[in-house]
């Protein structure tokens, strides 16, 4: 049995059948489907308008011209205003941060109090926070647009990070909880007959065993928030447009002649962060997704 | 007697922002939203009930049902899109292949990218007179059409392609962690009866991945009754009302044509719509939690 049980499946690798060569040539396949739009991004950035108007999308620049880089970081209109998509970094970054560490540091206190104190009622609101993650975001909007406008939230910096921390208290409060229910009770127990208290056991010893939880919860958020359109555009007000409104406003409202290579740059800009966050920990975000899809 | 007072108030603080989270803004503003619906309530919201007419306005409304229907036809495409592919994904890794993780982040990058990103740039791969298709035509294929989005017909396979590019290998990533799950011996003895590989994915793989399948379905059916962003970036609803969505409709309504009687009720319609289709999951799958922990 020990022996069958670490014997590999499959024909060996490295055996080139008819059947392993349309194995490759369906993987190459589809990863040209999957890569190619990526790449064309890249060299549309990289060409000028007159290159691009002569055709040929998948031809490689000429030249490496920066321009439309330059153009889409601080130049590129959006109706009549033409300040790139900085400005809308800067706005994701202010409204990223403080919501992914709050909405992080929140559902770590929740899932603790959830699965070790077990206080009355937590099942419960546990089940309404799940169900809540099911109702699409149209239902809440008007009545927290009137709230937030009675509290001077709306419109507001405060305001969208607010709105980003409500909407993922479900997330977060889910990857907590099915991460602590996994460690031993005993744990908590023993610290409980040392007279630790709730907050003293939390920091002292659930939060820093959660350390790999925390990773992958603030990846989730950050790359939840970094890429949301419908609350900031509802929620954070001309000032504060986050990156991913501005970018469509710019591609999407201009007047004159398109720009297609500034367009791109600004897309690739703005699908940077995530990209990143993704190609440097491809393993801890695949594992976010896998602990938050328990949820269906 | 203290102690045990603290004891037990101390964690129920810890949940009271959540608590207030969950009855104030997720069950207080799905109470007003469902309210106003039955109100006829213009940019300001009135008391002045009108029993489910905006329900019938809604209903006869040609835009809404050419946007229910536009959702069908892409939810269907979409998850069956992302759902095979996914799964051809997933298999063909699972079949011990070289630079297998490569391929997996080929796979997965675009589900990192927002759906405002995601829309551009298949906006951009689309276009009829430097895009992709000219490009092709000029290789040689003068018949080849890529033109999907100016047309009233095609464009929501465009938004399809688009949709299934970014949410594949969602699907992939899950079906893989489900596939490396099985049993080794079940492999074994599908290969000593002679059982061909494919119908070993089939009829025995297939029916074992039931929970993944069950979790992913519910993250993109959500993501089909959410979809907005994509929507608003790759073609705004058009051309006409060809890619119009209710999620837009219902923001349409809210925000510029100052109709909360009627959008409430298309979000409350929509809501409805998660129910119907999200239900089904939910009960199987707590039905098969139940038997599980009858047996165990």
């Amino acid at each position: 049995m020990s022996v069958a049980s670490v014997t590999p499946r499959g024909p060996k690798p490295g055996r080139l059948t008819l059947g392993r060569f349309g194995l490759y040539a369906f993987l190459i396949s589809a990863a040209l489907f999957f890569s190619v739009p990526l790449y064309v991004m890249i060299v549309t950035s990289l060409k000028t308008m007159p290159e691009i108007r002569a055709g040929g999308i998948f031809s490689l620049p000429q030249g490496l011209d920066l321009s439309a880089w330059k153009t889409a970081w601080s130049g590129a209109c959006a109706g009549t205003e033409c300040a790139g998509v900085q400005a809308g970094f800067w706005n994701s970054v202010r409204i990223t941060l403080p919501a992914v560490a709050i909405s992080v540091l929140v559902g770590a206190v929740n899932g603790y109090a959830l699965s070790f104190w077990r206080p009355r009622g937590g099942t419960l609101m546990f089940g309404l926070l799940m169900a809540g993650a099911l109702v699409p975001y149209q239902v809440f909007l008007y009545p927290l647009v009137r709230w937030f406008a009675t509290g001077h939230l709306y419109n507001s910096l405060p305001g969208i990070v607010l709105v980003h921390i409500l909407f993922g208290l479900p997330l977060v409060t889910l990857l907590f909880r099915n991460y602590f229910v996994t460690i031993p009770e005993e744990l908590f127990k023993a610290s409980r007959l040392d007279g630790a208290g709730f907050w003293r056991i939390f920091a002292e010893i659930m939060l820093p065993m959660s350390v790999p939880m925390l990773v992958v919860a603030a990846m989730m958020q950050f790359t939840g928030i970094w890429n949301d359109f419908l609350l900031g555009l509802v929620f954070a007000g001309r000032e504060n447009l986050p990156m991913t409104v501005q970018l469509n406003n710019i591609v999407n409202t201009t007047t004159g002649e398109r720009l297609y290579n500034v367009n791109m740059a600004a897309t690739i800009l703005t699908a940077l962060v995530p990209l990143v966050i993704y190609f440097v920990s491809g393993r801890w975000f695949v594992r976010g997704i896998a602990a938050g899809a328990v949820k269906g | 007697m203290k102690h045990r007072i603290k004891r037990s108030l101390m964690p129920f603080g810890a949940l009271l922002p959540t608590w207030l989270a969950v009855v104030l803004v997720y069950i207080g503003a799905m109470v007003w939203t469902l309210r106003l619906s039955f109100t006829n309530s213009r940019i300001f919201p009135t008391d002045h009930y009108v029993g489910f007419a905006q329900y019938e306005k809604l209903l006869s409304s040609s835009k809404w049902m050419a946007a229910a229907g536009n959702l069908v036809v892409f939810g269907v495409l979409y998850i069956a899109g992302c759902l095979v592919i996914g799964f051809l994904l997933a298999a063909a890794l699972d079949r011990q292949v070289r630079f297998e993780s490569l391929f997996r982040t080929i796979f997965l990058y675009p589900y990192a990218m927002s759906f405002v990103v995601t829309g551009l740039i298949w906006q951009w791969l689309m276009n009829p007179l430097l895009g992709v298709q000219a490009s092709v035509q000029a290789w040689g294929w003068s018949g080849f059409s890529f033109d999907l989005l100016s047309s009233r017909e095609l464009a929501i396979y465009g938004v399809v392609i688009a949709g299934v590019w970014q949410g594949a290998g969602l699907v992939m990533v899950m079906m893989l962690a489900g596939m490396r799950g099985i049993d080794t011996e079940q492999w074994r003895a599908a290969r000593i009866d002679g059982i061909p590989v494919w119908r070993t994915y089939v009829s025995v793989v297939l029916p074992q991945l039931g929970p993944a399948l069950a979790a992913v379905s519910t993250i993109l059916t959500m993501g089909v009754i959410k979809t907005y962003d994509l929507v608003v970036a790759i073609t705004n609803g058009g051309p006409g009302t060809a890619t119009e969505v209710p999620a837009k409709f219902i923001m349409d309504n809210l925000f510029q044509r100052q109709n909360l009687g009627l959008a409430t009720a298309a979000a409350v319609m929509l809501l409805m719509s998660v129910l119907i289709v999200v239900a089904p999951f939910r009960f199987v799958s707590s039905m098969r939690a139940r038997r599980k922990a009858g047996v165990l």
